[in-house]
């Protein structure tokens, strides 16, 4: 289901070249001696050297109408600093930000309210909520901003309350919720106006693993209703690789590799991203089509599966039907076959060499 | 063991021996001895100028706002008055209802009847109409002026400064000058206490909107809030608590400069009775005068920390119209009937002078009883404190000891014993603990053998500046070295040393005693719960109060404004020390533990090192408030700073007490900043900051 939105390839968000500088003159490098450096590289290391802080550096990406793009990086890789670019939070020292094709950056602080109340939501570690109202107050809180009538707002805050799960809850006040009901109204306030564009900056990492795992699980059944384009902020490789449709893996400012959470597992782009990618249970990413093989015989008869189908949910199947199962894509084709001595042989093989069916899908 | 020593013993030992050269050729040229008449800097002189100046060209300006502000003042005042007794002690009842819940209620309820029947009900409600608009006001400009230094560092770095000489000149000596300024009358009062309490406003209105989480301020901006919409809707309601913090703090400072203010008489008002009494030596009236002080400030305070408590507190259930407009129905109508019933019922309306009881006869009467009967004991205590500590502060054992005081004359062979045993204390010190404390006991021998006042001024400089420089680096050095400059330039030493002296030795057994409980308070709780009440009182209460007690036992004198000081400053002590030591990290007290260390062990080697620097800022507020107790003491008859600054006021001079005022600042912001920097330093060294 979600592997196939980002295929429209429609572009929403685009961030293209984007610097972010902290220092005495942040943007003397980047104005004055940009051409001297052709390498980006080479001129965050300049800046450096002159004793500032480069937060982001060169820093381009698409995020596509209904995909979910998440920017993956450890503490102090400028990933929190980018999403706030984005949002204009931060102000960008050079690049540009296309929301639509308009770039952000040119926008007056009128207009960008106006897109804020309109097309922009985030949700915040911390979740950020306001601690003298109540839920329901919270949540209607940027339609109160708009000077929305409280009959509208309340039922607008109403429709997202159901979304995300919390009746009941409307007039306690986010001290009395736990960590996971906080988040929720953080998520259900970003969801009040029905943005366009979706941000989360690691909105997870503050909960404890089980609820963590609970609010993904939410979170990826929230967005198969809505197919928001969103960008996601997360230092939990694993967490992902659970909700990317494609993904970014950031270091010291500067983009890594972009792809789809496969792509890195089995191309990562240099020994970084193999370390993440290296205790990563193959089993939870790989689907049946990533280890589908040309079929040897016939494949009547035999059990046909969805081509998106996770490794871990097949192996049933596989001991049951010793020569394998049918993968099928999505408009019933047949894929391949996958084979319970493919799987064995996929989980056991190295990054080094990938299956060649995971290739064919794409 | 060399190891131990670095350049700044070196340092130590040089100013050890210049101070000892000074203390010798003092005899020889008289300049180090007292500061020349001739090189004295008339600034008191200027400073009288620029106020006539002021009075003939700007004065119909500043009797214009005068005029201005008398209006509200007396409109409260005869609201006040007029009202029905009855209906304010109802209104004063439900308000600490709401505020706080049943037994501030009772309090409030009681406290107001003792006013009615005690007869001081008038004076009560002309003090708090005065409050009544001064605290708004200072509310109104504390957080103008809070939120222009939160927007601006550039106006923050401009507004500190103009804070801590608001907050550290002591009242009286700027009261002249708004008399001065704004004629005579109640006026004086509500100007004086709201540029006394709009201080704490701006610091908690900039420290509360400056704790607000980014990622709440985020998110207002991500909500699509217009920076207006941001201020209002989201910074200001986050920050709601400290802002009421405050308020607080705002309130009880307006009180107490409301009861100082008193002092320039004519306002009919609770203070000027406390102060009336106390010069006729009425000691009873004036207690009972000052129990209703106190018992407002009680009030006052539980009611508005009741509010800032409750701001973060919500209710979720659903309530009807009625029940979430309780207390305004409840006000509305308690109103209402208390007004009717006083129409039929005149003991309402107005408490009758005959139905007044007052049991000041009787307290006059018991004191004198005290007083007769433990004559001798009484005397004892001042005595001996008098000739054995106080005396040798001041004038030092060379002049202290005498077969009068001591029973022996200082010989050279007395003075050499003394002499060789402090050295050698010292060194056993500096073995056994570091070279700080031995350079520390070789100091105090100096001072308290020559006497402070006896000290050749330039060596007070250079002592005290060499310990603001290797204590807060060069800044804190060199302001040092140019406050005091300012002290003697100015004609102000002698005055100076005597305030230092009294406060010092005030300060050193409040911290003594305050330390002390509040490590027994932090390892006994019947001790930190009985602390607790008896902190919260003296510390509500105006200082005015606290003298009385000892002006009733002791009269007036130097050895009364030491106890008051006392009683008054070793409140934060206590509170500093049981805090620090019950906030220590868990997990050292748990190691220290597991090497087997004992109680004493436990106490003296990890928690104590560990709690000092937090019991260093006991040490700060112990002193501020010693400094302010001082200011307040000049009534009882000392003779330091503050008592110039006082007969400044009383004389019409106020070029003379503004002087000695700012002279008090300089001291209070000295030993403000030396104990700051030395804890700030040491929580640094400790990973505890």
């Amino acid at each position: 289901m979600k592997r196939n939105s980002s295929d429209t390839k429609k572009v929403k968000l685009s961030c293209r070249n984007v610097w972010k500088v902290y220092g005495a003159h942040p943007d003397q490098f980047l104005k004055d001696s940009k051409d001297r450096f052709q390498d980006p590289a080479k001129l965050a290391e300049a800046i450096r050297e002159s004793g500032q802080i480069v937060a982001n550096a060169n820093v381009s990406f698409d995020v596509h109408v209904g995909e979910t793009f998440v920017i993956m990086g450890l503490s102090g890789s400028g990933k929190s600093t980018i999403v706030r670019c984005l949002s204009r939070l931060v102000e960008p020292t050079a690049g540009e930000i296309l929301l639509d094709g308009d770039d952000l950056l040119k926008k007056s602080e009128k207009e960008l309210i106006e897109i804020r109340r309109h097309k922009m939501g985030m949700v915040f570690q911390n979740f950020g909520l306001l601690p003298h109202l109540n839920v329901i107050d919270n949540i209607a809180f940027p339609l109160k901003l708009q000077g929305r009538d409280e009959s509208e707002r309340y039922s607008q805050a109403e429709r997202v309350i159901k979304l995300v799960g919390l009746q009941g809850r409307e007039s306690n006040f986010p001290k009395e919720l736990s960590g996971g009901q906080q988040q929720r109204v953080g998520i259900a306030r970003s969801l009040a106006v029905e943005p366009d564009v979706w941000f989360l900056d690691e909105p997870f990492s503050a909960l404890d693993p089980l609820i963590r795992k609970q609010m993904q699980n939410e979170f990826l059944r929230i967005q198969s209703v809505l197919h928001k384009s969103i960008v996601f902020i997360t230092h939990d490789f694993h967490e992902a690789l659970r909700i990317a449709d494609r993904m970014a893996i950031m270091r010291d400012g500067e983009v890594v590799q972009i792809g789809r959470p496969v792509d890195l597992i089995l191309n990562p782009a240099d020994g970084y991203v193999r370390d993440f990618t290296s205790d990563v249970p193959w089993e939870g990413v790989l689907r049946a089509a990533d280890i589908a093989e040309q079929p040897q015989g016939p494949v009547d008869g035999l059990e046909r599966i969805p081509g998106d189908t996770l490794i871990e949910n097949m192996l049933r199947q596989l001991a049951d039907h010793e020569e394998g199962v049918v993968v099928e894509g999505e408009d019933g084709s047949v894929l391949g076959i996958a084979t319970a001595r493919g799987v064995v042989a996929a989980l056991a093989s190295g990054s080094s060499d990938a299956p060649e069916a995971a290739k064919r899908y794409s | 063991m060399l190891a131990k020593f670095d350049r700044g013993f070196a340092q130590w030992i040089a100013v050890i021996i210049v101070t000892l050269i000074f203390v010798v050729a003092q005899k020889e040229w008289g300049w180090l001895s007292k500061y020349p008449e001739g090189w004295i800097i008339p600034l008191d002189d200027a400073l009288n100028a620029i106020l006539d100046w002021l009075v003939g060209n700007l004065g119909w300006f500043f009797l214009g706002i005068s005029w201005l502000l008398d209006w509200p003042i007396k409109g409260v005042r005869w609201a006040l008055n007029s009202l029905p007794w009855a209906v304010s002690v109802f209104l004063v009842t439900l308000i600490a209802q709401a505020a706080s819940g049943w037994r501030l209620a009772v309090f409030a309820l009681l406290s107001t009847l003792y006013m009615v029947v005690i007869g001081y009900w008038e004076e009560s409600m002309n003090s708090l109409s005065l409050l009544a608009i001064s605290v708004p006001l200072a509310i109104l400009v504390g957080f103008s002026f809070g939120v222009l230094g939160f927007f601006s560092r550039r106006a923050e770095r401009a507004i500190m400064p103009m804070l801590d000489i608001l907050q550290t000149v002591p009242a009286f000596a700027y009261l002249l000058l708004i008399l001065t300024l704004f004629g005579f009358g109640t006026v004086v009062g509500l100007i004086a206490s709201v540029l006394y309490s709009f201080p704490p406003m701006v610091r908690n209105t900039i420290v509360g909107l400056r704790g607000v989480s980014d990622e709440i301020i985020e998110s207002g901006i991500m909500s699509g809030a217009t920076p207006a919409q941001l201020f209002w809707q989201v910074r200001v309601p986050s920050s709601l608590r400290q802002l009421l913090l405050g308020v607080n703090q705002a309130t009880m400072a307006s009180l107490s400069m409301v009861i100082i203010a008193s002092i320039i008489g004519g306002t009919a008002d609770i203070g000027w009775e406390v102060l009336s009494t106390i010069r006729k030596a009425q000691f009873g009236e004036s207690l009972l005068a000052g129990l209703v002080i106190a018992l407002m400030a009680m009030i006052i305070d539980r009611v508005t920390s009741g509010f800032a408590a409750r701001s973060g507190e919500y209710d979720p259930t659903e309530k009807s119209f009625a029940r979430r407009h309780r207390y305004w129905i409840a006000a509305i109508i308690g109103t209402v009937l208390f007004f009717a019933l006083a129409e039929f019922v005149n003991v309402l309306e107005e408490w009758p002078r005959e139905m007044e009881f007052s049991p000041a006869g009787a307290l006059n009467d018991g004191l004198t009883y005290l007083i007769v009967n433990f004559r001798t004991e009484i005397e004892t205590i001042k005595t001996l404190s008098l000739f054995f500590v106080m005396l040798p502060t001041k004038i030092g054992l060379q002049m202290a000891v005498s077969p009068f005081t001591w029973g022996f004359a200082m010989t050279p062979a007395h003075a050499a014993a003394y002499a060789f045993g402090m050295i050698a204390i010292a060194a056993f010190c500096t073995a056994k603990w570091n070279w700080r404390i031995g350079i520390f006991i070789l100091l105090f021998a100096i001072f308290f053998y020559i006497g402070l006042t006896n000290m050749p001024w330039p060596a007070v400089v250079l002592v005290y500046s060499v310990a603001g420089w290797r204590i807060g680096g060069y800044r804190l050095g060199i302001g040092t070295a140019l406050g005091f400059g300012f002290m003697a330039a100015t004609g102000i030493w002698h005055e100076a040393m005597l305030s230092i002296y009294l406060c010092g030795i005030a300060v050193i057994i409040s911290f003594a005693i305050g330390a002390s409980i509040g490590i027994w308070a932090a390892h006994n709780d019947t001790v930190s719960a009985i602390m607790r009440p008896i902190n919260d009182t003296l510390q509500t209460m105006p200082l005015f109060v606290i003298l009385i007690p000892f002006v009733m036992i002791y009269k007036i004198g130097e050895f009364t404004a030491l106890l008051a000081i006392i009683a008054y400053a070793f409140v934060p002590a206590v509170r500093y020390s049981e805090h620090g030591l019950r906030n220590l990290p868990e997990n050292v007290i748990e190691a220290a533990r597991m090497m087997g260390s004992t109680k004493w062990q436990m106490l003296w080697q990890v928690k104590v090192p560990l709690a000092l620097p937090v019991m260093m800022l006991g040490l700060n507020q112990t002193i501020m408030y010693g400094i302010a107790m001082l200011v307040i003491a000049a009534l009882v008859g000392t003779k330091g700073l503050e008592q110039v600054v006082y007969v400044g006021l009383s004389d019409g001079n106020f070029g003379h007490g503004f002087v000695a005022g700012i002279g008090m600042a300089i001291i209070a912001i000295i030993a403000d900043r030396m104990t700051q920097a030395w804890s700030g330093k040491r929580q640094v060294e400790l990973g505890l900051a």
